[in-house]
């Protein structure tokens, strides 16, 4: 069993970030069906958290570079998990089946370093 | 810690709560700047249950979240308002009232800043179908797009109507005042607007069903919020939280699994909703404690005669012609008459309803309404006249509005066909 990191990823300027109720109802059940699954099924490790989308990103000398959450690319990461599967592949079948995708956007899975 | 939300409308209703409160609160001048802070509320409030699980009191974390990010909005707001000093006096002086953080935690009360925001939307000076979309969007939390598509309008032209609304609506000195001296006056609009909504949801222009029932459910959550409400509670009131239940207590027999509408005489009785029905009857009951007798009491009775009726062959149609009758006294409309010359056809066979149909005073008024011609089409078709039958149905159906109109009617031209290639099958 290896660990993976998921980020969760959605471009900035998506407009299904502020919607209807209806939409957010729907996306909060899909939210809370999905880390059920994953942990009934034993892939949790942690759930992670949700980030705020403000923050800044801080260079050499403590000097902030950029106001805002991103350093170069126009995603925004809502939050993160620490998931266990077999594989990589089986880490990308499991996000395959995030409700980030329905939304316009992304999970980055990334192994994470075994010592 | 994931527990599941109260019920499958939580939002729509925290929504209309939320935006009522905050609106209150700031003052309607404020009011985009309460949608703002409460879409950004409820937003934040998905990620953050996602991960978390619902907070023990998931509304008093909304109205405090929600009271804290309108705040915000009004310090960031004023910040740029630093360089525009009278603007700013302005806005300082008139503060954020209200905004202690006590108050969150108290029960939701009485709902009357729904109440009110209710009565608000529905300003003499905001048109009828415009008072039905902003409902909709304060009150239930339909994006503009939702309501654009359950009214079968350009999303575009939607988002214009909703922002003239909103205008009138942020203009106005405050959110409505319920003892204010023209309350019956204003009850007698928000009626007028359920009573649409419903409408819309019933016989609607938008093909999907779901969004259909949805406004239904809109329009029976906000009737409710009045019945519950001593001053807004009245007997029309009650008559038409009667008839949005007894009406929608025959909702899963009327639509069957492929979407497609099924007549009243043909529907399954055995699928009719009993809780509603009884429910209905209750509220007709509640609505009898009174003088006035409205239009709603009258659809009401006539939906109630369906209702009780145990077969479509035991329907008391004498009963339902006579409330037709009083109906149009009231109120004189050509699609009223072309129920009643219905409910006569019933009553005293095919020719007499036919006769009434093309008696209906303004019937040129129906000349896009297909249901007109369908009725024609029926009528005719139960005569035997198959052929003239068939010539009706062809002119519903270029006027149908939309699929399920246009298979309902293509089932009744089927059958016209049927019964042109044997003639035989065609009595009674």
């Amino acid at each position: 069993m290896s660990e993976f990191l998921y980020l969760y990823r959605q471009p900035a300027d998506s407009p299904n970030l502020l919607d209807s109720a209806r939409t957010m109802q729907e996306r909060l059940q899909k939210w809370t069906a999905w880390f059920k699954d994953l942990e009934s099924r034993g892939h949790l490790r942690t759930m992670g958290h949700p980030l705020e989308t403000s923050g800044a990103v801080v260079s050499e000398s403590g000097r902030t570079v950029h106001d805002g959450p991103y350093a170069e690319s126009k995603d925004i990461v809502l939050g993160y998990s620490v998931v266990q599967a077999k594989d990589l592949a089986e880490a990308r079948t499991l996000a395959g089946g995030c409700p980030v995708l329905g939304y316009g956007g992304m999970v980055e899975v990334r192994p994470i370093r075994q010592m | 810690m994931t527990s599941a939300l109260p019920d499958e409308h939580f939002f729509r209703r925290e929504s209309g709560r939320l935006v009522s409160t905050l609106t209150r609160m700031l003052g309607v001048h404020h009011l985009a700047l309460a949608e703002d802070a409460v879409q950004e509320t409820l937003a934040a409030a998905v990620e953050v249950w996602a991960f978390r699980g619902l907070p023990e009191n998931p509304s008093a974390w909304l109205t405090t979240a929600a009271r804290n990010r309108a705040v915000s909005l009004l310090r960031r707001e004023r910040t740029a308002r630093r360089f525009a000093p009278e603007i700013g006096r302005l806005a300082d002086d008139e503060g954020a009232p209200g905004l202690d953080s006590a108050e969150a935690h108290l029960p939701p009360p009485l709902r009357d800043d729904e109440l009110r925001m209710m009565f608000s939307c529905c300003h003499p000076d905001v048109p009828e179908d415009a008072q039905v979309a902003l409902v909709l969007s304060l009150l239930s939390g339909f994006s503009a797009h939702e309501v654009a598509e359950a009214f079968l309008v350009s999303r575009a032209a939607m988002e214009k109507r909703l922002s003239r609304a909103k205008k009138v609506l942020s203009a106005t000195r405050g959110l409505f005042e319920l003892a204010a001296r023209d309350f019956e006056t204003r009850l007698t609009a928000v009626h007028r607007a359920l009573y649409l909504l419903f409408n819309e949801g019933y016989h609607g222009a938008s093909p999907d069903a779901a969004v259909r029932l949805d406004l239904c459910r809109e329009a029976m959550r906000l009737i409710s919020l009045l019945a519950e409400h001593p001053p807004a509670a009245t007997p029309a009131t009650h008559a038409l939280a009667a008839l949005m239940a007894l009406d929608a207590a025959r909702l899963p027999a009327r639509v069957d699994e492929a979407g497609d509408l099924t007549e009243l005489s043909r529907q399954e009785r055995s699928r009719w909703d009993s809780m509603l029905i009884a429910r209905g009857v209750e509220l007709l009951e509640a609505s009898a404690r009174g003088e006035v007798v409205s239009e709603y009491h009258l659809e009401a009775a006539i939906a109630a005669s369906h209702a009780l009726a145990p077969s479509a062959d035991q329907t008391p149609w004498a009963e339902i012609v006579e409330l037709y009758d009083a109906l149009l006294r009231l109120r004189p409309s050509p699609v009223v008459a072309l129920n009643r010359a219905v409910a006569v056809a019933e009553q005293l066979g095919p020719e007499r309803g036919l006769q009434a149909l093309r008696s209906i005073p303004g019937a040129e008024r129906l000349a896009a309404y297909p249901f007109y011609p369908a009725a024609l089409g029926e009528l005719e078709l139960r005569r035997g006249r198959a052929t003239e039958a068939r010539r009706h149905f062809r002119a519903a159906h270029r006027l149908a509005r939309n699929p399920t109109e246009r298979t309902f009617l293509e089932r009744r031209l089927a059958e016209c066909e049927r019964q042109i290639a044997s003639p035989r099958s065609a009595a009674d």
